[in-house]
């Protein structure tokens, strides 16, 4: 079925299977790739988008979900102020090893912060526990977000 | 540090090595003609229009505008490589860094050298060569440069990609001086000059990761990401069971949905033997080859597989235990007589769970069959040469048939040492020629159809002297084998520390049979042999009245260098010592403590760990609180190591081993073990093989550098095995308890 979104600010129309995930549109349908499959479960957060601002895993948001809905990915995430500063922080700090995490981070950072400006050590460990970095970038990723909060660390 | 002054019986065996490796290297490069070939490739292009890049070496462009294109050869896996070889280049070629640019080669090791991420190599592998090829090219530059002016190479100096002549008060960029330069004879590698350690500029010098400004904003990099025209998709159904055949399939209902294309029989082939039938689903997208999934219908010939089981092996050792073992691996004198007369005796059974790697990026390679018989790899891999013999003996090609490239990599661990996924993707291409063909794992596939980290079983006995010393000590070590031999990465190392060091000692193992294939993870063996021996050593310490840190100084004796099973490669007890003092020191040890009191229930508790590996020295102090009687959290990890004369970049360093020490505290107290039932793994996804998350991560990881006058060496491993000791150990002083198996679960 042909469903309507915005994707990354652009109308975007896709022909797809209703309970095809968001993820796999994102992937396959739409050529942006920035979003990573790592369990397919809602497990791991390295499919983390936004949807009308808030994070959710595109793995499992069946695409009839997101119809009619804003989406943010991480190609267009520096395009928000919050996530400008969170790119920035993750640069300066040289955050990512493998990476493959690192997109689906940077999103749940972004939302952490729109949420919740100043947090505290403790916000950003329950703020970011749905994302698994298995190259344990943890301590960067805590610095990070301090960083782009402007609280110190 | 006095060990700085002994180096010279080390450095012998150590530059014995090097000296090895760099004849190969010589062999692959001046003589089997990588730079030679090279040069001439540089020629031909110098007959072409001018302002075109120039190749001097297999790993250098000279770009008109005078920037630098640097190969970086070897894959990477988040180990930082693709920035630290090109770092060693661009010092010898002395340019700034900011003139360089990095591009990820091909699989290529004739003309590359070696190409691979594994037992943190790339530092000690490419140490010399790497700056060699800098240094090479920098040569013929300048040898360009004193041609043209007309006056000695050696009157000249190069810096920031320039050559200067000061006497002459002339200098010229290298861009300007590349074409020239190419045709100059390439200088003997052997002998090339080489920068003094003190005129480093980029060496030692703290610098990004080359692909973070990509990463963070989802650049395709990974092999996932590969995206051809025409591309197809292909999702795998396999044997539950290691080892089983395909008896019967019926397709019928899975041909019938549009959009799928083909339906492929494959087996992953050579490692091991036969290993393991399965069907590809093949589709023109992957979401729907692996929904297509549920309708295929595959009858298994699996039945003699069932007998393997976890709750079998778990029987089967604690049966062996009891029993002689199969193989002595290490005798010296007489053991059992020596421990019948100890003043103490202590015993105690050690045990660790298989485990899976579950690299964040799951398996998968892109692959394109053409025509004639040629075909395209795109494969995040660790291993491109095994990948390209395996494929071609499963294919029955030609090695030379294949071109490897390699992709940026979610994740490796050891995982994508193996090949299983290069050789399935060429098969499946195979079945769709003409046509690019992504094969993608999901979660429980890669979880299921791992090579996983073997279990293992030890039953420890050590004797000391009336005086506290350790005279005596035994191991019975319960891995898996065939034939009399522990498979993959089930091995123990017959030098095992104490034993070459105690008068009697003993290590014997037994071997039983599983039908799991095994494989390296992330310092392989290390990760288990430092939680058993460091934790049963702590144990003999307590038993001695002192801690364990004061154990291994006496157990490591004066500053020497003991054989180790590897040839040339020695265990230096000096360095060993550097490191345990260094930690002590920064963590201010003060040795053996009972439980300190925390906040409400919780009771605090230190523990310290030492381990070498992959040339590494790493002695390690973990701070831990355990509240509610069960729950473990680690608060702060001190550690202190020798990997040589010189870090070589500050910033991955530290990444490195923070990433190494939170992946300890992972395998110690987060992994659950991988269970086994009829001869098929059951763990489904992060569910029941949980990773570690934010919220277990200590709050700092201090790392105090030991520099010591020896070639420098890999930071991928040595930093993990002792923080899984350290915090057993640890749990010890705060509760009184000791765990002996892994993971470490108070109950
Ligand atoms: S892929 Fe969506 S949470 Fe893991
Ligand atoms: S950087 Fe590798 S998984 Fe996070």
């Amino acid at each position: 079925m042909a469903i309507s979104l915005t994707v990354n600010r652009k109308k975007r129309v896709v022909d797809a299977d209703a309970d095809k995930p968001l993820l796999w549109v994102l992937r396959e349908d739409l050529n942006l790739p920035g979003t990573k499959f790592g369990c397919g479960a809602g497990l791991c957060g390295a499919c983390t988008v936004l949807l009308d601002g808030n994070a959710v895993r595109s793995c499992q948001t069946p695409i009839a979900d997101a119809a009619g809905k804003q989406i943010t990915t991480i190609e267009d995430v520096a395009s928000l102020p919050v996530g400008k500063k969170v790119v920035d922080a993750w640069v300066d700090l040289d955050v990512p090893q493998c990476g493959y995490c690192q997109a689906g981070q940077i999103m749940s950072a972004t939302a952490l912060l729109t949420q919740t400006p100043r947090p505290t050590a403790e916000d950003i460990e329950g703020g970011m526990s749905g994302n698994i970095c298995r190259c344990a970038t943890y301590l960067r990723i805590q610095k990070a977000i301090r960083k782009a909060a402007g609280v110190a660390a | 540090m006095s060990i700085v002054k002994d180096r010279e019986a080390a450095g012998a065996a150590l530059s014995r090595r090097s000296l090895n490796r760099r004849s190969f290297l010589a062999a692959s490069l001046a003589g089997g003609a990588v730079l030679t070939f090279d040069a001439r490739i540089a020629l031909a292009q110098a007959t072409g229009a001018a302002g075109e890049p120039v190749l001097l070496t297999a790993f250098i462009r000279i770009n008109a505008d005078n920037s630098v294109t640097i190969g970086a050869k070897n894959p990477e896996i988040g180990q930082g490589v693709k920035t630290m070889l090109p770092m060693l280049i661009a010092e010898e070629l002395d340019v700034a860094w900011n003139q360089v640019r990095i591009e990820q080669t091909d699989a290529d090791d004739k003309r590359y050298g070696l190409q691979v991420a594994g037992g943190s190599t790339a530092t000690p592998n490419n140490w010399l060569p790497m700056r060699q090829a800098g240094a090479a090219a920098r040569a013929m530059l300048v040898a360009a440069a004193a041609k043209q002016w007309g006056v000695a190479p050696a009157s000249l100096s190069t810096e920031a990609g320039k050559v200067i002549d000061k006497a002459g008060g002339r200098s010229m960029p290298y861009a300007a001086l590349a074409r020239e330069a190419a045709g100059m004879p390439v200088p003997d590698l052997a002998t090339v000059p080489l920068k003094p350690a003190d005129a480093f500029h980029i060496i030692g010098q703290p610098m990004q990761g080359v692909d973070t400004p990509k990463i963070v904003k989802g650049t395709p990099l990974f092999g996932i990401d590969t995206h051809l025209p025409g591309m197809l998709h292909a999702a795998l159904v396999k044997c539950p069971a290691f080892g089983g055949t395909i008896a019967r399939i019926d397709d019928a209902a899975v041909r019938g949905i549009p959009g799928v294309v083909a339906v492929v029989p494959v087996n992953s082939g050579l490692v091991p033997p036969g290993q393991q039938d399965a069907v590809a689903i093949v589709a023109d997208s992957w979401w729907k080859a692996s929904k297509a999934r549920e309708k295929l219908v595959v009858a298994w010939d699996d039945a003699a597989q069932k007998q393997f089981s976890t709750a079998g092996y778990a029987k089967q050792a604690a049966d062996a235990l009891g029993a002689a073992p199969q193989a002595d691996l290490f005798k010296a004198g007489d053991a059992d007589k020596a421990l019948a007369g100890a003043t103490k005796t202590v015993t105690a059974d050690y045990s660790y769970p298989f485990l899976a790697h579950a690299t964040l990026e799951p398996q998968n390679c892109t692959a394109l069959w053409t025509a004639d018989g040629k075909l395209e790899l795109w494969a995040p891999t660790q291993n491109p040469g095994a990948g390209r013999k395996e494929v071609a003996a499963m294919l029955g090609i030609a090695p030379e048939a294949m071109t490897i490239h390699m992709t940026r990599i979610g994740g490796g661990f050891g995982r994508r040492l193996m090949s299983d996924y290069m050789v399935l993707a060429a098969q499946v291409a195979k079945g769709v020629p003409g046509r690019p063909v992504k094969l993608l794992w999901d979660r429980t596939d890669d979880l299921r159809h791992d090579y996983y980290r073997p279990a293992g079983w030890h039953r420890f006995t050590a004797g000391l002297d009336a005086k506290g010393a350790l005279i005596a000590f035994k191991d019975h070590f319960i891995t898996f084998g065939a034939d009399g031999k522990p498979i993959r990465a089930a091995e123990m190392s017959s030098t095992e520390f104490p034993a070459p060091v105690v008068p009697d000692a003993h290590l014997g193992a037994t071997y039983l049979k599983t039908n799991l294939p095994t494989g390296w993870l992330r310092a392989p063996t290390s990760n288990a042999m430092a939680f058993v021996y460091q934790g049963f050593l702590d144990e003999v310490a307590e038993a001695a009245g002192i801690d364990l840190p004061e154990l291994m100084r006496r157990t490591l004796g004066e500053p020497r260098e003991l054989p180790t099973e590897r040839k040339g490669l020695v265990f230096h007890t000096g360095r060993a010592r550097s490191v345990i003092d260094a930690v002590c020191k920064a963590a201010n040890w003060t040795g053996r403590t009972g439980p300190a009191k925390g906040a409400g229930d919780a009771v605090k508790g230190r523990g310290f760990g030492f381990y070498f590996s992959h040339r590494g020295y790493f002695a390690e102090v973990v701070d831990v609180t355990v509240s509610g009687g069960t729950s473990v959290k680690v608060d702060k990890i001190w550690m202190a190591g020798d990997i040589g004369s010189q870090v070589i970049n500050p910033l991955n360093a530290e990444h490195q081993s923070q990433g190494a020490a939170i992946d300890g505290i992972a395998q110690a107290l987060v992994w659950q073990p991988v269970v086994q039932e009829a001869g098929a793994v059951t763990a489904d996804n992060f569910g029941d093989f949980p990773l570690l998350r934010i919220d277990a991560v200590p709050r700092d990881v201090a790392i105090t550098w030991v520099k010591s006058d020896f070639p420098p060496t890999g930071l991928g491993e040595p930093a993990l095995p002792p923080v899984i000791p350290a915090i057993a150990n640890a749990i010890r002083a705060a509760t009184g308890k000791r765990l002996r198996s892994l993971p470490l679960q108070l109950t």
